[in-house]
């Protein structure tokens, strides 16, 4: 047989390639669903949004809702507060974003409560709690501060707390999510 | 390892059958009973032993607990301290299982002591070494695994914890924590699957010891000369010598253990561990177990990021840099054999490299207690020259004493040096 010196591979040769990527592709196919089942399922999904009511937080108090699991704060900021963040060089910050950026309007701010160093929860929402340097949160695990506005200021956390999808379904009904 | 062809003869005639047909009676006479072992162990060379020990006395009381475990985040909780009040003995299961990950660790961090020491990983025994620390490795994730699930505070925000190290992977890191989640918090998926897995890998970690213990028997052990055997005279049959040696040391590992869990069974274990997990509220101060606390202090030695000088633009976050020296530290150690070039393999003949693994369990103690501290004040000082120096030590000081350490002359052969 002559095709066995052909330059550059032989029909052996071909036949271990397209053996060895068939293989290949129906290794994967059969790990793929074994790996997607640790993936959120569909109730956990289900689960992906939620309403607050917000009429009853008063101006300079937060709460704490619970969105996917996980504390999402609702902060009724004073003028002042808004004035502080919105007066400061944002482009100095270790995550650079404007305040306006973050808040739909700007007495409520609404974040992800979750420290984006490693997850902690940060104090701050419920009063007498330490707010740390900026006035906004601490995080207690390690050390790091947020301002009014949820961004990150000092401390190992490499961004600013997430805020979450929103939308004010009225004044004063927010849907997270 | 296995039986040759010339087949040992039995007096049982049972044994004989089996023998003749699966030469197992063969294998263990062959690899424990005649094995041709070094005469001069100390006593460090028992922790091989009782680590296997502590391996076993873990899958027996953790296979009866998980009888009456409920792996779901609304039962778990509940499941233990059912356990603790009124399933027969399951104090005593639960108590032994806790500390009994606490004294499997001692004995191995002895053991890898040991094995640092007297270079014990050195040619010819690179690969049992890094089965060792294959094993190591596994021993970490099945700790981390278990310390989940009993769901108390100290579990569930451990878990947030070092889960959430992953999110400093690049661009898919959060995608990969809700992945390893299997939600978008830490909750029951989560803890069902650490469960599956705390279960599976004591397994794999038996047969990883399994290639461990084979290859040791491939080369033979070292010893504290590290001179390796030359003649009969420089060695003993495993049995009865060393199978009494370790017979006795386990038994005394086993007193000061049970000791322990009858007597101090709460003793390393944090208040916030008896309180359900609660998503909403941060415990004031997590640490893990003491055996990760060098580790996690390693994690967070690093504050700074590297930026581009003058720029915003960040090339490695403070925490990025924690979480690859963290898992570096153990990684690196992967690569010792060929990081520690020198032809001696005993510290008793090197007195400088001698010193300097003195000064890296010194380093050790440090980040231990950096690590159960909040980061503040000296705690992140200690963690800081702790960090440096662990890095140090293996990546510059042992390749530098490999190749200009003046070391001791060494004894001709074990027995020479035994019967001075």
């Amino acid at each position: 047989m002559d095709s066995t010196l052909k330059k550059g591979g032989n029909r052996r040769d071909f036949l271990y390639l397209t053996a060895g990527a068939m293989g290949a592709v129906s290794v994967g196919s059969a790990v793929w669903p074994l790996v997607d089942s640790m993936n959120p399922a569909a109730d956990t999904l289900a689960l992906a949004s939620t309403e607050v009511d917000i009429s009853k937080v008063e101006v300079g108090q937060a709460i704490t809702a619970v969105w996917r699991g996980a504390p999402v704060f609702i902060r009724h900021r004073t003028p002042e507060e808004i004035a502080q963040v919105r007066g400061e060089d944002w482009q100095s910050l270790r995550d650079p974003q404007k305040d306006e950026d973050r808040v739909k309007k700007a007495e409520w701010l609404i974040i992800k409560g979750v420290c984006t160093h490693l997850g902690c929860i940060p104090l701050g929402t419920k009063p007498g709690q330490p707010r740390g340097d900026f006035g906004g949160w601490f995080c207690p695990c390690h050390g790091s501060h947020y301002d009014i506005s949820g961004r990150i200021r000092k401390g190992p956390a490499p961004k600013n707390l997430t805020v979450p999808t929103y939308e004010f379904v009225t004044d004063t009904l927010v849907r997270i999510g | 390892m296995a039986g040759s062809a010339k087949t040992e003869k039995f007096d049982n005639k049972t044994i004989q059958w089996i023998n003749d047909r699966l030469p197992v009676f063969s294998m263990m006479q062959n690899e424990y009973g005649k094995f041709p072992t070094p005469r001069n162990f100390n006593y460090f060379w028992n922790f091989g032993a009782i680590a296997m020990a502590m391996l076993g006395i873990m899958i027996v009381t953790g296979i009866f607990l998980a009888m009456n475990y409920v792996p779901t985040g609304s039962m778990a909780f509940e499941s233990i301290e059912r356990m603790s009040r009124d399933v027969n003995y399951g104090w005593l299961l639960r108590y032994t299982h806790m500390n009994g990950a606490s004294f499997f660790f001692i004995a191995v961090y002895i053991h890898i002591f040991r094995g640092l020491f007297y270079g014990s990983y050195k040619k010819p025994r690179e690969l049992i070494w890094i089965f060792g620390v294959v094993i190591m490795l596994l021993m970490m994730a099945t700790a981390f695994m278990g310390y989940a699930l009993p769901w108390s505070q100290m579990s569930g925000w451990g878990v947030t914890v070092i889960t959430s190290l992953f999110s400093a992977v690049p661009l898919v890191g959060d995608g990969l924590v809700t992945w390893l989640w299997g939600g978008f918090s830490v909750d029951s998926p989560t803890l069902n699957r650490f469960y599956a897995l705390h279960f599976l890998l004591p397994f794999l970690i038996c047969a990883v010891v399994f290639v461990h213990v084979w290859a040791l028997h491939v080369t033979g052990s070292n010893n504290p000369t590290g001179v390796e055997p030359k003649s009969e005279k420089d060695t003993i049959p495993f049995s009865p010598y060393y199978t009494t040696k370790d017979s006795f040391g386990t038994v005394v590992f086993l007193v000061l253990f049970m000791a322990m869990v009858f007597f101090a069974p709460l003793l390393l274990t944090e208040p916030d561990h008896f309180k359900q997990f609660d998503p909403m509220q941060t415990p004031s101060h997590i640490v893990p177990e003491w055996y990760f606390l060098p580790f996690y202090a390693i994690l967070r030695a690093f504050t700074l990021d590297i930026s581009i000088p003058f720029t915003h633009i960040v090339l490695l976050t403070a925490k990025l840099q924690g979480v690859l020296a963290m898992f570096g530290s153990i990684l690196l150690l992967l690569f010792l054999p060929w990081l520690d070039t020198s032809p001696v393999r005993s510290a008793r003949y090197r007195p400088v490299y001698k010193w300097c693994l003195m000064l890296l369990i010194a380093a050790m103690a440090a980040l231990t207690y950096a690590g159960a501290k909040p980061p503040e004040g000296a705690a992140v000082w200690f963690g800081r020259v702790g960090t440096f120096y662990y890095f140090l030590h293996f990546l510059v000081i042992v390749p530098w004493l490999g190749k200009n350490e003046k070391t001791l002359p060494l004894p001709k052969s074990i027995h020479e040096e035994v019967e001075d």
